[in-house]
């Protein structure tokens, strides 16, 4: 670095680029959705060449490269599979800190499903069992499920 | 197999946590001046060109175009591969594959970031499905910190384990004068340091840095009339997993895609026993807890056994398979430049250009890349041509 900048406050210009988004869910996300909002369901697919039941559903399995048309209703409840307490505070959090991000797996499904714990984060264990409670306001997204919480 | 090819220079910025000095397009031309000068070559030879760094982060779209006065790529091929955090090896390894297609003598390889001109987090969660999994895992932390705690529930390794890897690394920083973090950490810094995502605290997890990397491929034939010993491309592999964080974290299972890529990469350079075989390793490891359990999935110990391994100094300096004579990710970290930092840096090891943080007698050198949902580049550079 030149001598001569050491001295000087360096210029820098600032910008912030706001661009909307606007994303398809697409019809299977959209019977997942739907379910979570109107029925309070938690639902999946079923790949009949591995026989994987994913949850959020597929529309096709990647590792067998094959559609899946196969739908089944999943559990609200399911055992912790990994987990983290976050502490710092982020914009895009969902939530305010402390809380939980889990990775549960769902009874009758093959992969961890990602969500919230927002109470008894001190008890939080892998292989515990916990349940999804719903909001009373729904509008077809999967924070439709507010968190869940340890049995 | 393709025509052989090896590395015949590198070359690298000294990083900071930021630089007000030059611009992107600026600090490329820093590293890619070395890295001609390491090789004794001038832009004039150079066939061309891959760049690449993390999308979104300096919010400039089309770098390859952006970058041409610093890169030398005017009126040259000249191409942009971008994989998030393995895009630096990525980089390398399509630089590979344009010489050993035998359609280019001599490839330049870059990687760059400018941390400090963006908001990495912001940036970074773009990488996560928007519909799915955006709404959390808020950058790379958390999801790190979820495979942190599978693996001390499963092993019983505790976060002084990990913090070892955090002290290693920054001690070993001191040898190498291009890192960033030139300060000695203790395991007991870390466990003193203020806690993000349990367990990561901030003592256990990478700086954001800026700065480049560079590095001259060259063709078999080409190759040994640059340098008086050329880093040969052994392997090079790629695996990725899925992109639901759901899916790729069986955090109890391992990183599976190292697992793969290593294998791959151990299959394709004819090694058997990495431990005894590879005299030094250059592994991307933005956190501490990835000294311990990707190096079981890369089979340099046994499932469970990394804090023992680490812990009797096997992976220290003078050990049995030095880990990150560089100071490695936790003290430097400039992204698009990290995975290619590894390559150079293991190609460094190979060419016995390592000054204070070279290991002696080196002949076989691992590098690796890690990025996004969890996927893995691994590169195996050798004294010895294939």
């Amino acid at each position: 670095m030149a001598e001569w900048l050491k001295n000087v406050e360096p210029l820098t210009l600032k910008g912030q680029i706001a661009v909307p988004y606007t994303w398809w869910v697409g019809e299977t996300g959209s019977r997942f959705l739907i379910s979570l909002r109107d029925d309070q369901k938690i639902l999946g697919t079923r790949c009949k060449a591995c026989g994987t039941v994913y949850v959020p559903p597929r529309k096709n399995c990647g590792r067998c490269f094959v559609d899946i048309d196969e739908w089944v209703d999943v559990a609200d409840e399911g055992v912790i599979e990994g987990y983290t307490i976050v502490h710092y505070a982020y914009p895009v959090q969902p939530v305010k800190p402390p809380f939980a991000y889990v990775l549960i797996k769902l009874d009758g499904t093959d992969v961890g499903f990602l969500h919230l714990i927002k109470n008894d984060l001190g008890r939080i264990k892998n292989g515990l069992r916990v349940k999804a409670k719903f909001k009373g306001e729904r509008t077809g997204s999967i924070l439709d499920i507010d968190s869940f919480e340890l049995i | 197999m393709g025509r052989r090819v090896a590395i015949v220079g590198t070359g690298q910025t000294y990083h900071k946590s930021h630089r007000p000095d030059v611009t992107s397009r600026e600090m490329i031309n820093e590293a890619v001046t070395v890295a001609l000068a390491d090789a004794e070559l001038t832009i004039r030879d150079i066939d061309a060109i891959v760049i690449g760094n993390m999308d979104h982060f300096e919010s400039i779209n089309y770098v390859d175009a952006y970058s041409v006065e610093g890169s030398g790529g005017v009126m040259k091929p000249i191409m942009k591969v971008s994989t998030g955090g393995t895009t630096g090896a990525t980089v390398a390894i399509a630089a590979y594959y344009h010489v050993a297609s035998g359609l280019f003598e001599r490839v330049l390889a870059i990687g760059f970031e400018k941390n400090s001109e963006s908001d990495t987090t912001g940036a970074i969660i773009t990488c996560s499905d928007p519909v799915w999994d955006r709404f959390s895992y808020s950058g790379a932390i958390p999801s790190l910190a979820t495979e942190a705690t599978a693996y001390m529930e499963k092993y019983g390794a505790t976060q002084e384990d990990a913090a070892l890897i955090g002290e290693r690394d920054r001690n070993n920083a001191m040898n190498n004068p291009f890192a960033h973090l030139h300060r000695p950490l203790s395991v007991a810094d870390i466990m003193n340091s203020p806690m993000l995502a349990y367990p990561i605290k901030l003592g256990d997890i990478c700086p954001r840095s800026d700065g480049a990397c560079a590095c001259v491929l060259a063709a078999d034939g080409v190759a040994q009339k640059i340098a008086k010993r050329p880093a040969w491309f052994k392997a090079a592999a790629v695996r990725h997993t899925y992109t639901w964080f759901g899916d790729s974290t069986d955090y109890n299972k391992g990183l599976v895609s190292m697992q793969r890529a290593s294998k791959d990469a151990y299959a394709q350079a004819g090694i058997t026993k990495p431990v005894d075989e590879i005299d030094v390793a250059e592994l991307y490891l933005p956190y501490t807890w990835a000294g311990l359990k990707w190096i079981e999935d890369i089979g340099f110990c046994g499932p469970g056994e990394a804090a023992k391994f680490v812990g009797e100094r096997n992976t220290h300096m003078g050990g049995k398979i030095p880990i990150n004579p560089s100071g490695g990710v936790i003290s430097t970290n400039c992204i698009g430049a990290t995975a290619l930092l590894r390559v150079a840096e293991a190609a460094i090891q190979v060419m016995g250009k390592g000054g204070a943080r070279q290991v002696p007698d080196v002949k076989n050198a691992l590098a690796t890349g890690f990025g996004g949902c969890f996927w893995s580049d691994v590169v195996i550079l050798s004294t010895e041509r294939p």
